[in-house]
């Protein structure tokens, strides 16, 4: 068609639109976060639904969704994750917006326009595009850390007018593809291995953190989870050496009030922590909203690893799991449409404990 | 943190959930400690175990991040704690680096209230301050920064009550026993009595970040045309420190011919 290569046109960027993989690894000693998606098991299944490889990277969607114009001869898109209005705008013929089902691939053409409304279920979900995003990799990962400025696109969250470059100028047609059954469920509870600094707080403080409901404070964002309830006990203070940060690390600092570290933690942290998030659960973690209340149970460390190779099958399974779409206007993509926007809250732990 | 460490007892192994474990010598500042923390991390490096995804060195611990499914976490533990005996506590020979920095007051705004706190003058802040080999114990908190120590008893003092929201790159600054430079532009709550030409973090380098943890560090003070002059040609990518080719004995005396730092 033109000379130019292929993108997308970012018309609106959403509330926090990052592009991120699975993160950035080996570079912790030199200071650098991992990063990567706070939902590995949505962004496997975008990449999925349009042929990626499950850790490809994708745009990460916090809250709001963009809007994003096809500038290349076509290009296949999958949104995954917590459930939102997803709409196609023809290019400029007046049509109205044409309702579109999640979890399932599309082929979209020059000119027309994908808008992603506002998540609920999960604040967090992923647009795969086939073929994945032209963006050079930094330290061996295209995760954006926004805070360091660096990978993904600029080392930044989207703005209106950027132009994200697409790996392949067109998307050949195929059957579309949909995966029926998948729900992003945000958990009640969440698992934890104790330590490795339980030994700095009071039995007092390890019942309270086991024992009470804590809730997802509004000041959490891909760094850290912050929580408000009841205060954990420190034994003699709440500082120690800084040592190095696990994934789903719980930190308690002087507050007593415990912070779950996300993917953009820091590498190393002088506050004690009494937990870490056991892996298969940081998926569930990171869906929930501000304002949703989760508790944490204690479970050994075989447990944990029984539910990472259960998560970790889940991931490998989902190619296996893909079905054809019928359209839109099937029964089929229909009941699908339909569950995930009402129904698809299920009790993860159910399938990987 | 107030026990005085044992600087050869085993180390403990502790969970740190079902992807890392942390190797924990002791619980204090410390450079024996941080000795043998940094020679398992070189023992691992020599002669890495499937599974283990990265190596995170710390002042008295090192976190090793793994596949559970690829290790099970006691294989893991118990293969981490064999190699953790007979490390040597005293610091492997790391590379030797002159870092060019400026104390004069126009960028070191917190060198005359850390001159009155600590009794001396700025110059012999300075002084003090520059006449040190310091240790790269860790790097963290953000990208490239490094801790370096020990700071000389006399300059030792918390950190500032009220942190800056505004740190220029570059900033070197002192609290307690350690001295850091600033990489990147960031909040700091940390004493600021000099700044450094040198970009410990540069994208346009690979890997970005100038030292690493195990190397030595000894200050060159420069005068603020040199600052200049240096930082100018460092924004052109065209000045950056290289180490010294050879580690000198004098600091390694007592260790064999070593591996050489990554």
């Amino acid at each position: 068609m033109t000379g130019e290569p292929p993108m997308l046109r970012v018309l609106a960027p959403g509330a926090m639109t990052t592009l991120q993989d699975v993160g950035r690894r080996g570079s912790q000693r030199l200071g650098i976060p991992v990063s990567g998606a706070l939902d590995p098991l949505a962004l496997a299944a975008a990449n999925v639904l349009v042929g990626n490889a499950p850790d490809t990277a994708a745009l990460e969607i916090a809250y709001l969704g963009p809007t994003l114009r096809v500038e290349a001869t076509s290009v296949r898109v999958a949104v995954a994750g917590g459930s939102a209005i997803i709409e196609v705008i023809d290019a400029e013929d007046g049509a109205p917006p044409r309702r579109v089902p999640p979890l399932t691939s599309m082929r979209l053409v020059r000119g027309q326009t994908l808008r992603i409304g506002g998540l609920s279920g999960s604040v967090v979900g992923y647009l795969a595009v086939a073929g994945g995003f032209a963006v050079e990799p930094f330290l061996g990962s295209r995760s954006t850390l926004v805070r360091g400025g660096l990978g993904g696109f600029a080392g930044r969250a989207l703005r209106a007018d950027d132009l994200l470059p697409l790996a392949t100028p067109a998307a050949p047609t195929r059957d579309e593809m949909t995966l029926p059954e998948l729900a992003f469920a945000a958990p009640e509870r969440v698992r934890v291995v104790l330590g490795p600094q339980e030994d700095h707080f009071t039995a007092e403080g390890v019942a309270t953190f086991l024992a009470s409901a804590y809730t997802v404070s509004p000041s959490t964002d891909r760094m850290g989870m912050r929580l408000d309830g009841p205060t954990i006990t420190h034994r003699d203070g709440f500082n120690i050496v800084s040592d190095g940060i696990a994934p789903g690390a719980v930190q308690v600092p002087g507050n007593g009030v415990p912070i779950v570290l996300l993917a953009d933690r820091q590498t190393t942290g002088g506050y004690p922590k009494i937990a870490t998030v056991i892996s298969a659960d940081l998926p569930g973690l990171g869906r929930l909203a501000p304002g949703a209340t989760l508790r944490f149970q204690a479970v050994d460390i075989d447990t944990a690893v029984a539910a990472r190779r259960a998560f970790v099958a889940e991931i490998d399974g989902l190619a296996a799991r893909l079905v054809p779409a019928r359209g839109a206007g099937t029964a089929v993509a229909a009941r699908l449409y339909e569950s995930n926007l009402v129904g698809g809250f299920v009790d993860m732990h159910g399938d990987v404990a | 943190m107030s026990s005085a460490p044992q600087p050869s007892s085993p180390p403990r192994l502790l969970a740190a959930g079902d992807t890392a474990l942390v190797v924990e010598f002791g619980d204090a500042v410390d450079r024996r400690l941080n000795a043998r923390v940094l020679a398992l991390t070189h023992r691992l490096e020599a002669a890495p175990i499937t599974g283990i995804t990265e190596l995170v060195p710390t002042f008295r611990s090192l976190m090793v991040h793994y596949d559970p499914l690829v290790i099970a976490p006691a294989d893991l533990a118990a293969q981490l704690g064999g190699l953790a005996e007979d490390l040597p506590a005293v610091d492997q020979p790391g590379r030797l680096w002159r870092l060019p920095v400026c104390y004069d007051p126009a960028v070191a705004p917190d060198l005359a209230e850390v001159a009155a706190a600590c009794g001396l003058t700025p110059d012999e802040v300075a002084a003090r301050h520059s006449g040190e080999t310091y240790h790269v114990y860790m790097l963290g908190y953000l990208p490239g920064q490094p801790y370096l120590g020990d700071v000389p008893e006399v300059l030792r003092l918390p950190r500032r009550k009220d942190p800056r929201v505004r740190v220029p790159a570059g900033s070197v600054a002192i609290a307690t026993a350690m001295t850091v430079v600033y990489g990147v532009e960031c909040p700091g709550g940390w004493h600021l009595i000099g700044r450094t030409p040198a970009r410990l973090w540069d994208l346009r380098r690979q890997p970005p970040a100038l030292l690493a943890a195990g190397d030595r560090v000894r200050i060159e003070p420069i005068d603020r045309d040199t600052l200049a002059a240096l930082e100018a040609r460092a924004a052109a990518g065209t000045y950056a420190p290289e180490p010294e080719a050879e580690p000198e004995s004098a600091d390694t005396a007592g260790n064999d011919a070593a591996e050489a730092a990554p």
